[in-house]
């Protein structure tokens, strides 16, 4: 392997990518040989830095140079003045990533970077991981070397009980104890899974670490099936996700190239293989028992536990699934021992999680924090706070099977217990911030229509009842809502939670149940007073002239699609509220802001 | 098939070249790669540079370049540094002169005072 004098890496997590990183490379490679610098700079394609709003990304090392929003005329830049004549192009930079008096800082001390601690996501954007050799440099496969040449089954078990790590795919088992069902339940063939449909809406830690190190899980899944005792293990991850399926198929032929998989794993007698599943995107197949179903060619449909996988699972085998973050965390723990895992985090929630942030917030993108980070870290010194000095209202924790979590739960330091106790989840990890432009009753709704299109059908309290919770959440924000609606969502919530037969049924009305725990007056506006103070609910609202502030120009009443406005000149003109379809095509056009929106 | 030993020589090897994405606290050697240092040869000095440094397994020496450094007479110039010390300057360089510059100042922590600037300087 030639050494270089410098390492461009640019992005290619599927963030960066749909914004055009790939273009770029091509551009540095062109450009490289143009000046004839090819032989001393090396373009790295790498996954996901975490940064996904300020991409596409492009750091050059040894610099550490990190140039933000890169566009095509900036390659040109960069090469010329950076990479040929050594000076770095620092209007590009991204502009937390140089101090006051102009110096770059190095990566941890960016403020997005420094309160964050990369287990998870510990190579990507470090390394290439289309290439085997790059993870194998950064310590890869030396986990599975070392459990295969210096460890049994059981010592793996106890190291993992040990390091006190959890499943990061959202209920938060214990993966020592579920490695430990599955080595002692009986069968003459055991198989390994992992669970990569990441279906949450927001949620995409799973596909980074996918796009970014697939390695660390194939290597993990190994370790599983020597672990448990199993010769052949299967990964379902989404079709919708085709660049993290493209690096696994390269990642998985580079691995069995290498003897990492297959016959005599390291001339060893361990013997294991992989193969990639594809999902067709049911949210359901997210839940154990369906994704299996689904594996096995079946309808991913749930079924009743018990059994647990552990004891009959794919093929009525048993069967270790895990999901991916929690795989990626296991040849690190391997590696620096159960100490150095027990060392971060809290009491009962150990080590770091993965949360992809979205919504109202500056930094959108990948984030991974130890465990008991608070949620005010996570949203005002990492995400950069909330856009136009906006009010954080609340956090959306687990997608539609999570709650919400006011402001004044701003401070709880977030793991798997303490979320729970505010009625809310860890779930996969997606954090969508709200400011107080969102309604609480249309947020519900939102959540409430996704489980209800993704439910399977299989069990009536889901079916049925998530439906009938959808229809008294559509009454209320029509403005129809009556005295006891809100005592009905709360009964029926509860019916689901306990009758249903799978997670996802079990955990759909959290968002309500929340919502209306938390912001039980804005709900009570809407039946009441029939008004949705975020302005957000159509039905709720009015479009009004102000009459002082009207000119009779008449714009308003020509750009009406359906003549709701009347007028005469010298005379205010009128919203005719009946007609009128709340589409605000007069406010956007008045030109004397004499619309208003009540 | 691929042996454990096998393992550990790929990830020596690939560590050389990937290292240089960590931030690195060793020696920095820094080439003035201005139109002058450019025209009087100094990519060349940079290549030797880098060959030297990867034939010696010089894991924490970074190259880098840099623009005019002023005296364009004495190009191709290269400054090096060592944490804690002065940065040194070396002018005229060749490749035979590198050679000796990775091997006395980057390896034995020994400066070649005969080329650098305050000696070369003082002979013309």
């Amino acid at each position: 392997m030639e050494l270089y004098r410098s390492h461009v890496l640019v992005c290619g997590g599927t963030g960066c990518h749909s914004s055009g990183s790939g273009d770029l490379i091509d551009h540095f490679n062109r450009d490289l040989k143009k000046y004839g610098i090819e032989k001393e700079v090396k373009v790295v394609q790498t996954g996901c830095f975490g940064l996904c709003e300020v991409g596409p990304i492009v750091i050059v090392y040894p610099e550490g140079a990190f140039y933000s929003r890169v566009k095509d005329e900036d390659v040109t830049e960069i090469v010329s003045e950076h990479l040929v004549k050594g000076r770095i192009v620092k209007h590009l930079l991204y502009h937390d990533s140089v101090d006051v008096d102009h110096e770059i800082r190095s990566l941890d001390e960016v403020p997005f970077y420094q309160k964050q601690m990369r287990v998870a996501l510990r190579n990507c954007g470090v390394i290439n991981p289309e290439n085997i050799d790059e993870y194998i440099a950064f310590d890869g496969y030396m986990a599975l070397g070392k459990v295969l040449t210096e460890m049994t089954p059981e010592d793996v078990i106890a190291l993992l009980k040990e390091s006190g790590l959890r499943g990061r795919g959202g209920a938060g088992f214990p993966a020592g104890l579920k490695w430990e069902f599955t080595y002692k339940a009986k069968g003459d063939k055991k198989f390994v899974a992992c669970n990569a449909d990441e279906g949450d809406p927001g949620a995409f830690m799973d596909r980074s670490i996918l796009e970014g190190d697939p390695h660390s899980v194939i290597e993990a899944m190994t370790i599983a099936g020597y672990t448990v005792g199993a010769d052949q293990g299967y990964i379902y991850v989404r079709a919708e996700y085709p660049i993290a399926v493209e690096r696994l198929t390269k990642a998985i032929a580079q691995a069995r190239e290498y003897g990492l998989l297959g016959k005599n794993i390291l001339g060893t007698d361990f013997s294991f293989d992989l193969e990639l599943r594809l999902g067709a995107g049911a949210f359901v197949c997210g839940e154990e028992t369906a994704l299996l179903a689904s594996i096995e060619g079946d309808r991913g449909e749930p079924r009743p536990r018990p059994p647990f996988p552990a004891v009959k699972g794919l093929f009525g085998k048993p069967t270790l699934l895990n999901n991916v973050e929690t795989y990626a965390n296991i040849p690190q723990i391997i590696l620096k021992g159960s100490d150095w895992f027990q060392g971060i985090g809290t009491e009962r929630s150990k080590g770091t999680k993965v949360f992809a942030l979205g919504g109202k917030i500056n930094n959108t993108g990948l984030v991974e924090v130890p465990m008991g980070t608070t949620l005010r870290e996570i949203i005002y010194e990492i995400g950069g706070g909330i856009p136009e000095g906006r009010t954080f209202k609340a956090a959306q924790t687990g997608g539609p099977s999570g709650g919400c979590i006011p402001a004044e739960h701003l401070d709880t330091p977030i793991d798997y217990d303490s979320l729970s106790s505010i009625g809310s989840m860890m779930g996969s990890g997606g954090l969508i911030v709200m400011d107080e432009d969102n309604c609480m009753v249309d947020i519900a709704r939102f959540f409430l229509e996704f489980t209800v299109e993704e439910s399977c059908g299989k069990c009536p309290p889901c079916r049925i009842g998530t439906k009938r919770m959808l229809d008294l959440l559509n009454k209320i924000a029509e403005g129809k809502g009556e005295e006891g609606d809100l005592e009905k969502l709360e009964e029926l919530g509860e019916g689901i939670k306990i009758a249903s037969l799978c997670g996802l049924g079990q955990s759909a009305p959290n968002p309500v149940l929340s919502t209306i725990k938390y912001f039980r007056d804005e709900y009570e506006e809407h039946i009441r007073d029939k008004k949705c103070r975020a302005g957000v609910c159509q039905a709720l609202l009015q479009y009004i002239i102000i009459e002082d502030k009207c000119r009779s120009c008449g714009l308003c009443a020509r750009v009406c699609p359906v003549n709701a406005i009347s007028g005469q000149k010298k005379q205010p003109y009128v919203i005719d509220q009946d007609p009128c379809i709340k589409c605000g095509a007069c406010m956007e056009k008045c030109p004397f802001d004499a619309i208003v929106k009540r | 098939m691929k042996t454990l030993k096998e393992l550990e020589e790929i990830r020596q090897r690939t560590l050389e070249s990937v290292n240089l994405r960590k931030d690195r606290t060793g020696a920095r050697v820094v080439v003035g790669m201005a139109t002058c240092g450019i025209a009087a040869g100094a990519r060349p000095i940079l290549m030797t540079f880098l060959e030297e440094i990867k034939n010696r397994s010089l894991n924490d020496v970074t190259v880098t370049q840099t623009g005019c450094i002023g005296v364009c007479r004495l190009e191709p110039m290269v400054e090096v540094y060592l944490p804690g010390k002065d940065k040194v300057t070396y002018v005229k360089m060749t490749p035979e002169k590198v050679k000796r510059i990775v091997a006395e100042h980057l390896v034995n922590n020994q400066v070649v005072q005969e080329f650098t600037i305050g000696a070369t300087e003082k002979n013309d």
